[in-house]
Formats: C-alpha cells, sequence, structure tokens
C-alpha cells in the first residue's frame, strides 16, 4: 500500500515498527505535493528542504527511543500560522513577503513533537471567505471537481488532505472555515471550543471566533491532532484553563443512548437534496447504532448570518488595523505623509473581499450606529447561544448539514457577497456560540460531490463528536472513497 | 436605507483605506445589500438582553509579572519595510 493511502494511525504503528522512515515517507509526500499541488494550487509555500531535514531529525530521536506520537509524521498547516522563518501571508498581497520571525504556540507544539511542516496551505484572505477565491495565491479547486470550489477559507487544508497531499492539517474556523471545506472535500474537520486551542501566533480574523482545528480523513487521526495542540497557553489569555483530555481514549465508545437532537430550523425548504438524503441516511445509521434521535428546535437560527457580518466585520476592522506599513507588510511609497502612506499601502494590499468587510466592520463601530448594529448584534449572539444552552439541556448532540448545498462552481458566487455569506448559514451559529463542531462525511450526491454531516457538541463536549463520528465511521465507509487525482 | 458615495468615502476615511471612485460605487452598493439584509435583527426585541462579547465569560487575566525573554530587536525589524539597526522608519510626521 502506498504511504499516502495510509491513515495517521497507521504511519503511526508503521514508523514505530520501522517499515519506512519519516526520511521516506516525508520524500513520498513531497513527491505527491509536486506532482499534484499546481493543478489544485493547494500549497502557497512547500517547505521541501526543511521538511526533510525535519524528517531526519525525527528519524533520529526515534532511533534513540525518545519518539512522541507524531515525530516524523508529516502535516501541513493554514498559511495563517505563523512559522518561524518561513514566509506567512495569510493569502494576501500585504503580507506577500511576510516571513514570521516566531512560531504560533500550535505549531511550536507540533514542532516539540517532531512532526514534519511540508508547506503552508492556500486559503481565503485573512481567512475571509467561503469558497478559497479570495486569495492573492489564486483560487484552490476541489479535488473531487477542479471546476469547483474547496471550500473556504481552509480550502487548501481541505483539498491537501482529500488529494492525499498531507494526512492530516491544520486549518482555522471563525464562521465554518474548518467545517465547511471540510464537507465539500468529503474530509473530517473539527472546530474545538473557544478557548480550547491557543491562538496566540495565528493570523488574527474575528478573535471572539476564531479557533484553530484539525483535519484529516479519520475522526481518530483528529483526535491525535487535537490532542498535539490543545490546551492553555499563557500567551493567549483568551485559552481555557482546563484540563485537556485524552480523546483517542473516547473513540473506543459506543453511542447506545446517545439522545442526538435535529434542529427543525436546519430542515429548511432550500436544503438541496442530495444533502437532504443523505443527512437522513446518517440519522437512520445512529439510530441503528442506538442513539436516540429528538427534534429540538433553535429559534433564533435564521439571525446567524446578520449577527456574525456584523460582530466578525466589526473585530476584523479593528484586527487588520495593524496593516499600516510599519512594522511588516507591503508598504507604497511614503506618498504625501504618514497618512497617505498608510490609505495606500492597504488599498494596495489588501484584496476586494478583506475591503468591503473592513468597511462593513469599520461602519458598524462607527459614531452613531454602534448601538444600531454591532451592540445589537451582540445582544442577538446572547439569544443565539441561549439557543444552543436549551438545546443541550435536552441532548447530547446536535446533528445538522454542513452546508446547503455540495460545493459550488468557480465563480459562480463571487459577484454577490450576499449569496456567499448564506453558504455558511448552518456552521456560523456554533462560532456564535463558542462551541464545538465536526464536519463529517456522510454521503456523495448525484454529480460525485461530497457531502458532509455536522455534529455540535457541548462547549469542551470534543470527546462525545469524536466519540459519535468515529462510530460512525466505524459503521460506514465514505471515508474511505478518494477522489482520483 | 440607501448609502452614498459621500458616506462610503467617509467610511473609507475611517478605515485608512484610499479608495477610487469606482470602488466607492461598488462598496456603495455592496454594503447596501448586506445593511438592508442585516436589518432583520431589528425584528426581534433584545431589551433587557445583556451583549454577548466573547463566548467565554472571562474576568481580566492576570499572570505573574515577570521578565522574560522577547523576540528582540534584530527579528523585529526583519520585515520591516523601511528601518535601521534599531527602529522602524516612517515618512516625516512632524514639520
Amino acid at each position: 500500500m502506498p504511504f499516502i493511502d495510509l491513515n495517521l494511525q497507521q504511519l503511526q504503528s508503521k514508523l514505530a515498527g520501522g517499515e519506512f522512515s519519516s526520511r521516506e515517507l516525508t520524500r513520498a509526500y513531497l513527491d505527491r505535493i509536486n506532482a499534484t499541488g499546481g493543478s489544485l494550487n493547494s500549497f502557497i509555500t512547500i517547505c521541501e528542504e526543511s521538511a526533510l531535514a525535519a524528517a531526519e531529525a525525527a528519524d533520529i530521536r526515534r532511533k534513540k527511543g525518545d519518539a512522541a506520537p507524531l515525530t516524523g509524521i508529516p502535516l501541513a498547516v493554514k498559511d495563517i500560522f505563523n512559522t518561524e522563518g518561513i514566509r506567512t501571508t495569510a493569502g494576501s498581497r500585504i503580507l506577500e513577503n511576510y516571513v514570521a520571525p516566531y512560531d504560533a504556540t500550535a505549531i511550536a507544539r507540533l514542532k516539540e513533537q517532531g512532526a514534519v511542516l511540508l508547506g503552508k496551505l492556500n486559503m481565503d484572505e485573512f481567512a475571509m471567505g467561503s469558497s478559497n477565491e479570495n486569495s492573492a495565491a489564486g483560487p484552490c479547486r476541489n479535488p473531487w471537481d477542479p471546476n469547483r470550489v474547496p471550500g473556504g477559507s481552509s480550502g487548501g487544508s481541505a483539498a491537501a488532505v482529500a488529494a492525499r497531499q498531507a494526512v492530516a492539517t491544520l486549518g482555522t474556523d471563525t464562521g465554518g472555515s474548518i467545517r465547511q471545506p471540510a464537507g465539500h472535500c468529503g474530509v473530517v474537520g473539527l472546530k474545538p471550543t473557544y478557548g480550547r486551542v491557543s491562538r496566540y501566533g495565528v493570523i488574527a480574523y474575528a478573535s471572539s471566533l476564531d479557533q484553530v482545528g484539525p483535519l484529516a480523513r479519520t475522526v481518530g487521526d483528529c483526535a491525535l491532532l487535537l490532542q498535539a495542540v490543545a490546551g492553555f497557553d499563557p500567551a493567549d489569555s483568551t485559552s481555557v484553563d482546563t484540563p485537556v483530555p485524552d480523546y483517542s481514549a473516547a473513540l473506543g465508545e459506543d453511542v447506545r443512548g446517545l439522545k442526538i437532537g435535529l434542529p427543525k430550523e436546519y430542515f429548511i425548504d432550500g436544503l438541496d437534496a442530495d444533502v437532504k438524503q443523505a443527512v437522513e441516511t446518517a440519522v437512520a445509521v445512529y439510530r441503528d447504532l442506538g442513539a436516540e434521535i429528538v427534534e429540538v428546535s433553535l429559534p433564533h437560527t435564521d439571525y446567524a448570518v446578520a449577527c456574525y457580518y456584523l460582530v466578525a466585520t466589526a473585530e476584523a476592522s479593528s484586527n487588520l488595523a495593524r496593516y499600516d506599513g510599519v512594522r511588516y507588510g507591503r508598504r507604497v511609497d511614503n506618498g504625501s505623509g504618514l497618512i497617505d502612506m498608510y490609505c495606500r499601502s492597504r488599498a494596495e494590499g489588501f484584496g476586494d473581499e478583506v475591503k468591503r468587510r473592513i468597511m462593513l466592520g469599520t461602519y458598524a463601530l462607527s459614531s452613531g450606529y454602534y448601538d444600531a448594529y454591532y451592540l445589537r448584534a451582540q445582544k442577538v449572539r446572547t439569544l443565539i447561544r441561549d439557543d444552543f444552552n436549551k438545546a443541550f439541556d435536552q441532548v447530547d448532540l446536535l446533528l445538522t448539514p454542513v452546508s446547503p448545498t455540495p460545493a459550488f462552481k468557480l465563480g459562480e458566487k463571487v459577484n454577490d457577497p450576499l449569496q456567499m455569506y448564506l453558504s455558511d448559514i448552518f456552521t456560523i451559529p456554533v462560532n456564535l456560540a463558542g462551541t464545538c463542531a465536526m464536519s463529517v462525511p456522510c454521503g456523495f450526491s448525484g454529480q460525485n460531490l461530497p457531502i458532509g454531516l455536522q455534529l455540535i457538541g457541548r462547549p469542551f463536549g470534543e470527546e462525545t463528536l469524536l466519540r459519535a463520528g468515529h462510530a460512525y465511521q466505524q459503521a460506514t465507509e465514505w471515508h474511505l472513497k478518494t477522489a482520483e487525482i | 436605507m440607501s448609502m452614498t458615495r459621500e458616506q462610503v468615502a467617509h467610511v473609507a476615511r475611517l478605515a485608512r483605506l484610499d479608495l477610487a471612485d469606482n470602488e466607492l460605487d461598488r462598496l456603495a452598493a455592496d454594503m447596501d445589500a448586506i445593511l438592508s439584509y442585516v436589518d432583520k435583527l431589528n425584528e426581534l426585541d433584545v431589551d433587557g438582553i445583556e451583549p454577548t462579547a466573547h463566548a467565554v465569560p472571562m474576568e481580566n487575566a492576570f499572570r505573574e509579572d515577570r521578565v522574560r525573554p522577547s523576540i528582540g530587536t534584530e527579528k523585529a525589524l526583519i520585515n520591516a519595510p523601511a528601518g535601521d539597526d534599531s527602529c522602524f522608519l516612517v515618512p516625516k510626521v512632524i514639520e
């Protein structure tokens, strides 16, 4: 079996058993990336030299008997993580030559274990987008159909796993940016609870919503990667100081007696027929496995997208003020003075969608509009969070579609920002509530496009998510299908 | 409601974005459409509802006031568009 067909758990045991070295494995992945990465445009930067050096160091570490779970495992990460000495662009022209001077905490934790970093993955500029079309590096394509988007903003992170260019990747999720591309590319994507993983060194979009999480082909592999990056970090004052459980231990338990809620607001008229059928079939699988299925209500679902596009853009307008052409990033010439230099550097460096969101956020926070927009949105956020709290009084998990349709075509929604925003209608509420959720492959459309199932858990309920996701993958074979590329 | 080019230009100045007239016109149309959509939040009665600024309720996060190594001048300056050995250079601010 070629290396690239193995999952992370299998790679671990074969590396441990000495069947191949990390250097051989890393070489195989780099060859795969070089052969297939160009047509998908999944990578922004390939780290060939440093990856091979890290692989050799991992092999030496293993010989010394000092291997950690991820020692020698080749991974790739969204180009939003600061990686010391490696160009980090966040998909933006304004950062096209930025070389990170330090590692994000999540990256440092992977490196401590001796993981191998293959490269930096394509993404929507500053994580703003649902299609990976807003990237200064050009759009990334869906491995299942190159005329379609991989989803976004972590499009490269999902496409690389689906194309078997990396066994697992890290992405970030602010309104669905891990789960939606995972769903569109037929892989597993986990957005942990807000505060579970440090955001230190992750280029910020909307700080009260951003969260780091893994993408992989199996739920078990996501558990391994989450284990590596989860936990309190003094450098991120919003990371939560609560013990990290043994996530892999949760995988063994069955779902008998688990109460799963179907929020009626997520099974609406606009839902694509293939998506509806795939999700209903998944519900039947859970029923057969012994879970109890009940209908619940999240009554403020319909307001989540509007709420999100005020909260997220307000935070973005503030976060992106740091790109001023002074300390790092693009600067045009000095112009007619400091303010002129700021204004022209930013106008030249940012893409259209980023400008649109900065403008919306600035407007929502501006004098005379703050109460009507930003403050009202924060109050609606409370109502949305209360919906989830009430639902979790009744059930252990929620089950929904990830997206209303399978992956759409490149160019289909670029000129209609509102339609693009509405494609995240099922993922956005989770970020506003701050809880955890996971996308799991659950079927294919008539056009052979992957469909994703979303499981939503209580805050810090990742173990229940993993347990239910793993049980589903034991009972189904959707995750074993591979894109032909 | 309807955004005028002048209003959009004002917001662009606040956001420190130097936008061309055609960009201002396009943004006026986009912002109009998006703001009419978000107006649906006015359907809800939010009187007496506490705003949620953050998903995790958190008071001030204190840590020990202790000197620790930091990134250092040289590293901090490697990405500077203009700098010398010890500082960032900016266009003249005071005449």
